[in-house]
């Protein structure tokens, strides 16, 4: 989406957003109802899907250029506004303001930004390889393959100062030159595209929506280290971006930049594509290896790493979906026009999926070092509630919590580290004040509990154990020694896991432990959940001079707990109501709270 | 992508063959054969282990041991309809037990289980991508997302009329 995009000046264009978040916003009612508007009308204006445009929470989102160069963005689209958007804007040239997105808002939105590995995304079709080639698609992997001697490759990507984007933040550059050096015909390139962290949607994004980049990022990475062969593992939970991903591999071979005597460079290279199961586990390299190799997921100890050992035993380069796309654009432009962004030690840009209470959620791009609360704040425009901004909650389940208080601090790998918590793959979740730290803390520890391999014994059964201190303070019968045999535990499961899962998963507990522990406190000593999220510590009550007795509640309660005759104020039976909270989302009067 | 939602068929050890032979040629073929199989069956059918076992030179409780470790993997056979409610960071801040509760309610089934009348299946996973969308739900396929109760029951009902008529398409 974007001011630096690819326009067509001369020439109408439509644009509609159809990445996942799109399509799942309604986006395909709105094409055909574009298609069929345009071929009615006899228009004959160029009507293009795009993939992720970045403003997610404004889903259906439709781009609007006119042959002056002007360009409007339209959102939340629904399929019946489209005949006023083909009459008045594209006929009569007048855009329909009310439903235009203001210059202010996208403004705000894009100003700190700075969109490398996103450069394509929302501007071309990715379906169609001519777009990626009219924007230097390709370009990088001629120039290697023409120009630079593999050495002097690996040697412009660690100029760039590009560390790992999954989330370790390893120096990329590095790792391509321990694979370069070490001994073995056979060599693999793979991407990690399983992209596990709940709340994270960067590496699905680009996959959607610009598929070629890595492919070419990856090819690049073959030719630097000698590898003749690549697997992208891609979570099952995603089929768009296994559908795009299939059809540019196949387009990508038809035109000769993948395969044998690429290009006419005596260069072979070829990708597949493996798919995961299922498995967050599989996420960690050594695991995702296995997986590959027709294995359960089960990591395994490093070193050997796999730059020297790793599938099937042979030198392996992984590196994220993220750290690939930024390859044919350091490439191109040269280490120095990235490594002026970002800070000393963490260099370039880095995308984060904008989620939770935030009230612009979508895709974004800010150099390295940009301000937590300029993302929070700025960029994502506050709470969408209106309630106080709390905490941000980084890197997942491998992640941590940092509070409000701390907002001013620079997102770089070693300024969050400090605060406890990781950069992590970039999934950045607002937290405001009707967001439960303990509860956010269970559920993170109940998805790595849940996803355990169970190969060693303090992951398996220490996150099992974390867990059910937690369950019981949340189910308000925690006890005084719990919050010491937490912290102790905790340290535990770090010091002794075999591999990153486990050595990450009491990463939240520790960081809500630390800055939020009088919500801990509250929750044992006064069996109070002040941001009323933890169901056992909260009651819903029906306030009978608002009720008027519709029945509403009462008949989606699933517990059968409400019960009162029509006309006169309904009650909650409280031994029966399970805390689901339906009922209050239910009634249109407010006649329902919760304590 | 073909819709998960299989009516059970008779176990075929022509369609298993196939599938095994296409996928014999590369190392650690066993997840991406499981995968067909499932995609064909709308599950794992138990039985099938043997003969993909024998097909592949991988003894059976290997096998065994990578349907029951992926969560992807089903032994049971699914409902005409499947349902996955996410429950990733996003969507649970902003309502996904909601949704998953009048979710269940409406189709008479747990997550985790099949509706008593075969048309659900619901699952529970950790996160389909749509963040920005949330509270989602993958529903044969497709994604729906800014759910609310009223909005998946509304979903559902279409769906069970839709199932109420024979051959409606």
């Amino acid at each position: 989406m974007l001011l630096e995009g690819n326009k067509k000046v001369g020439n109408w264009v439509v644009k509609v957003g159809l990445a996942s978040c799109g399509i799942a916003a309604g986006g395909r009612k709105v094409w055909d109802a574009l298609q069929t508007g345009l071929h009615n009308r006899g228009l004959n204006i160029e009507l293009k899907q795009t993939g992720c445009m970045g403003m997610c929470y404004k889903e259906v989102l439709v781009e609007v250029s006119s042959p002056e160069g002007g360009q409007v963005f339209y959102g939340r689209v629904q399929p019946e506004q489209v005949e006023r958007i083909v009459t008045e804007h594209l006929i009569n040239g007048k855009p329909v303001t009310e439903w235009v997105i203001s210059a202010d808002e996208i403004n705000s939105f894009m100003a700190k930004q700075k969109r490398i590995v996103l450069r394509n995304c929302g501007v071309i079709d990715p379906e169609s390889l001519d777009d990626y080639l009219d924007a230097g698609g390709y370009k990088a992997l001629e120039k290697v393959l023409g120009d630079m001697p593999p050495q002097q490759v690996i040697d412009e990507v660690t100029k760039s100062g590009l560390r790992g984007r999954g989330g370790a933040g390893f120096p990329t550059g590095v790792k391509w030159n321990l694979a370069r050096k070490s001994p073995g015909s056979q060599k693999y390139v793979i991407c990690n595209a399983d992209e596990g962290d709940p709340g994270a949607f960067m590496d699905r994004s680009v996959l959607e929506s610009d598929p070629h980049s890595v492919i070419e990022g990856m090819v690049i990475a073959g030719y630097a280290i000698g590898a003749t062969e690549g697997f992208i593992y891609v979570r099952a939970e995603y089929p768009m971006a296994v559908k795009r991903l299939e059809l540019a591999l196949a387009q990508a071979k038809e035109k000769g930049f993948i395969g044998d005597n690429m290009l006419n460079y005596n260069f072979d290279f070829d990708i597949s594509i493996r798919q995961g199961a299922g498995a967050f586990v599989c996420g960690e390299e050594t695991a995702l290896m296995m997986s590959i190799e027709g294995k359960r997921g089960m990591p395994r100890v490093r070193p050997p790493f796999p730059a020297q050992s790793g599938l099937w035993g042979r030198p392996t380069n992984i590196n994220n979906v993220e750290t690939f796309a930024n390859v044919p654009w350091i490439i191109m432009n040269g280490a120095n026009a990235y490594n002026i962004y970002g800070t000393e030690k963490s260099k370039g840009t880095k995308v984060f999926a904008l989620a939770g209470k935030a009230a612009r959620t979508g895709l974004v791009e800010v150099p390295m070092g940009i301000p937590i609360k300029e993302i929070v704040l700025e960029i994502g425009g506050g709470t969408s509630t209106g309630l106080a901004f709390k905490a941000v909650q980084m890197g997942g389940p491998s992640g941590g919590v940092i509070p409000a208080s701390l907002a001013d601090t620079p997102v770089d790998y070693e300024s969050i580290t400090q605060t406890g918590a990781i950069m992590g793959s970039g999934g950045l979740i607002v937290m405001d004040e009707s967001s439960c730290m303990v509860d956010i803390a269970k559920f993170f520890l109940n998805f790595t509990q849940d996803e355990s391999c169970g190969k060693c014994t303090f992951c398996r059964l220490g996150t099992l154990r974390m867990m059910e201190i937690l369950e019981r303070i949340a189910g308000g019968k925690g006890k005084e020694e719990d919050l010491a045999l937490l912290e102790e535990l905790a340290r535990d499961v770090k010091r002794a896991s075999l591999c990153g899962l486990g050595q990450t998963a009491p990463n939240p507990v520790l960081t809500t432990l630390k800055y939020f522990r009088n919500e801990y406190e509250a929750h044992i000593y006064e069996k109070k959940c002040q941001a009323k999220k933890c169901q056992a510590l909260i009651t819903y009550e029906i306030i009978s001079d608002k009720c008027p007795g519709c029945g509403l509640c009462a008949k989606y309660c699933p517990a059968d707990a409400i019960s009162g005759k029509k006309k006169e104020p309904y009650s909650i039976n409280t031994e029966k109501c399970i805390r689901c909270g339906l009922c209050m989302s239910t009634c249109r009067l407010g006649a329902i709270t919760v304590h | 992508m073909a819709v998960e939602t299989k009516v059970n068929s008779e176990l075929s050890f022509a369609t298993i063959d196939a599938i095994t032979h296409k996928h014999n040629v590369q190392p650690g073929a066993v997840i991406p054969v499981l995968q067909e199989i499932q995609e064909a069956y709308g599950h794992v059918p138990p039985a099938a282990i043997e003969r993909i076992a024998e097909n592949m030179g991988v003894p059976a409780s290997e096998i065994f041991g990578i349907v029951t470790f992926y969560a992807q993997f089903r032994l049971q056979p699914v409902g005409k309809n499947l349902v996955k409610v996410c429950h990733g960071t996003a969507c649970h801040l902003n309502g996904a037990e909601r949704v998953s509760k009048a979710l269940t309610q409406a189709v008479g089934a747990e997550e985790g289980e099949t509706s008593q009348n075969g048309k659900f299946t619901v699952e529970r996973v950790a996160c389909l991508g749509c963040c920005s969308l949330a509270p989602c739900v993958m529903l044969n396929g497709e994604a729906y997302g800014r759910l609310t109760p009223e909005a998946i029951n509304k979903v559902v009902s279409q769906i069970q009329e839709k199932e109420k008529v024979p051959e409606a398409k």
